[in-house]
């Protein structure tokens, strides 16, 4: 968990302060800077067959299911290779294969998505699970509404996973919503709700690892509200004056990265050399991708008008994004 | 062949499919028990079962959005909207998720979203809609509104075994009233064919739904005074029969624009855009349309018939632009 908290800052660090800064990536960037334990200590325990509908902010959950560095890279460099061809930005990408469904920008559509794939999930069988994640302002959209009672209804095998880092663009809590915890949203529905430290990433794990096994067992859904901090603007173009720097001091010193190192390390689970060779393996993986991806054609313009529909001539069945995959090894998957 | 209903066309549709394809399953509200609330569904339950009927609370968001999660799982959902006017609700979600995601990221999202629209029947201005026009402007979707209970059959087959978001809209007005000849063996009609529904000589009438029914009725009206309308009945508008459009108006060299969605942004202007360019030496007169005005629908029916094109309006079009 360790190399994919790392891995996430170092490659959003690379995406959000160094690529669109030389005015390499273009449009928005969005990060989950300060909240990427969320997505590492839930994600990590999906299994082929599970779905995970990752938010904008959960560049981990990407990596961990399966996608390259090198598609990652692709599609924030709007590469005609990438796994959007240039047709998406950002983290919007998906694949079926590796069970990623993709947000669209108004937050909250995945929800009901989740309760789709959670419902084929249990007709079919095997214990296999649904994870939508979501910040707190979009739980004020009715679709998740919606979707949580859809879920409750039906008693469906996903999970709810609100990234609660205190703003939405500029908008603080206070003026989201009117109560003190949103895991009360959980009980409200029929189902249970958590609220956690989410920059904890084995309290993430282990909250995550209760509702994965609930819902694989046929016992419904979960809402679990991780409690985090967006450690960066809404996105890079936004300097977030609007939050009081004693907020970003707070969070600095409770930044889930180095909180989690220092624990293995003072644990002496982890030395501190062998984070350092982790380090170093991941910057240069980045450096790789970054340069693969940067060497990539951009798509052609004409590409714009093909593939609206899915025909029998099908546009994307010629889609071959290859590279290997960027996975820890299997013993750093386990907390 | 069996003489069926409208209804029991659309019915027999799904039905067959669901036979066909295990894949496919029905998702709405009040669909099961209830059988859908102008019982499109009934004996679905039955017949099918209660995973492949479900019925869903009072969402249609939530509806749309999970028959996408569905669809990406590799199965057929075919979605009722109780009345195409609360289709509104899920707009979200077939405009942004649904229609959008082949594009974006390559799978397919085979699903239908069917319902009844449409006036004629005193239901007031949320029961009455034809609201076509949101998704014709959306690409990703198809867009589909049989007339015969032939092409409800077909036209559903096809839909449901297309690839991508097909939204069905049933004229509810047409329900009941439509009957025709419906072959018991298995046979698709291809979205995005027009069908010659009249021949004629002098105007081409072009119109989609419950609006060719009005179209024939003015041209059986209108061939006693010895004018000739070619009624075209569109069948899908998303993507629609251009040329048959354009050998319609070629051939008669004046052409009415009729449908009972109100006028500004309605399909009618999009044909006369298209005209225009590709026929305008061919026009012998005025493009002329013949739509609803551009208010909600009324419910009192002194206003409701006010609001809704008839053969009389269409005649008195015609007798106008037959003179010109």
């Amino acid at each position: 968990m360790l190399f994919y908290l790392k891995l996430t800052r170092e490659a959003e660090h690379r995406i959000e302060r160094v690529l669109y800064r030389q005015g390499k990536i273009v449009g928005g960037v969005y990060v989950g800077r300060g909240q990427e334990a969320i997505a590492v200590g839930s994600a990590i325990q999906l299994e082929d067959g599970d779905i995970a509908l990752p938010s904008h902010r959960d560049f981990a959950a990407f990596l961990i299911r399966g996608f390259t560095l090198r598609e990652m890279f692709l599609n924030w460099l709007a590469r005609g290779e990438g796994p959007t061809r240039g047709r998406e930005n950002t983290n919007h990408l998906g694949s079926m294969k590796l069970g990623v469904i993709p947000i669209v920008s108004p937050l909250g559509d995945t929800c009901p998505v989740a309760c789709g794939t959670a419902l084929i999930q249990k007709q079919r069988g095997g214990g296999r699970v649904t994870l939508v994640y979501f910040g707190e302002g979009t739980t004020s959209r009715g679709d998740v509404h919606e979707a949580m009672n859809l879920a409750a209804v039906w008693k469906l095998p996903v999970v709810f996973i609100c990234n609660n880092n205190a703003y939405a663009y500029s908008t603080p809590t206070e003026r989201q919503y009117a109560v003190k915890d949103l895991s009360v949203r959980g009980p409200a529905y029929g189902m249970p709700g958590v609220t956690l430290d989410g920059n904890d990433v084995l309290a993430v794990w282990a909250t995550a690892r209760q509702a994965i096994a609930r819902a694989r067992a046929g016992e419904g859904p979960t809402f679990i509200e991780c409690k985090t901090f967006r450690m960066t603007g809404h996105s890079a173009h936004d300097g977030a004056e609007y939050v009081p720097k004693v907020q970003l001091e707070r969070a600095a010193k409770q930044d889930p990265v180095p909180r989690f190192e220092k624990s293995l390390v003072a644990g002496k689970v982890l030395s501190a050399k062998r984070v350092r060779e982790m380090e170093v393996q991941i910057r240069q993986d980045i450096d790789e991708a970054v340069a693969f991806a940067e060497s990539s054609p951009m798509p052609e313009g004409r590409e714009a008008v093909e593939g609206v529909y899915c025909e029998e001539k099908c546009y994307w069945k010629t889609s071959v994004v290859s590279g290997p995959v960027s996975v820890a090894p299997a013993e750093q998957r386990r907390p | 062949m069996a003489v069926l209903t409208h209804l029991e066309a659309i019915r027999q549709g799904i039905w067959e499919e669901m036979e066909r394809d295990p894949s496919v399953f029905l998702i709405g509200e009040d669909i099961g028990v209830y059988g859908g609330a102008f019982k499109v569904t009934q004996g679905m339950l039955e017949k099918f079962g209660a995973d492949r009927v479900i019925d869903t609370p009072i969402s249609e968001s939530a509806i749309v959005g999970a028959a996408v999660g569905a669809a990406l799982m590799g199965m057929r959902p075919v979605v009722e909207m109780q009345f195409m006017d609360f289709i509104a609700c899920g707009f979200d979600q077939i405009v942004n998720m649904a229609a959008k995601i082949h594009y974006r990221w390559g799978p397919a999202v085979p699903m239908v979203i069917r319902g009844p629209s449409g006036a004629g029947v005193h239901g007031g201005p949320y029961h009455s809609q034809s609201n076509e026009m949101w998704f014709v402007h959306t690409p990703g979707l198809k867009v589909v509104v049989p007339s015969t209970a032939y092409d409800a059959k077909g036209l559903m087959k096809a839909s449901i075994r297309d690839n991508n978001p097909v939204i069905f809209y049933e004229h509810k007005f047409l329900y009941r009233r439509i009957k025709d000849e419906v072959p018991e063996q298995d046979y698709v009609v291809p979205i995005g064919k027009a069908r010659v529904a009249r021949e004629g000589a002098d105007i081409a009438v072009i119109a989609y739904g419950a609006m060719v029914w009005t179209a024939l009725e003015a041209a059986q009206e209108l061939e006693k005074e010895g004018i000739s309308l070619e009624v075209i009945d569109l069948r899908s508008l998303l993507p629609y029969d251009e040329e048959a459009v354009l050998a319609s108006v070629r051939k008669c060299n004046k052409v009415i624009l009729l449908h009972e969605d109100t006028r500004i942004g309605g399909f009618a202007g999009e044909l006369a855009a298209v005209i225009s360019e590709k026929a305008f030496e061919d026009l012998d007169g005025p493009i002329v349309r013949v739509t609803s005005p551009d208010t909600p629908v009324p419910f009192s029916p002194p206003l409701e018939e006010y609001f809704l094109p008839n053969a009389a309006k269409v005649i008195d079009a015609a007798r106008a632009l037959a003179e010109y």
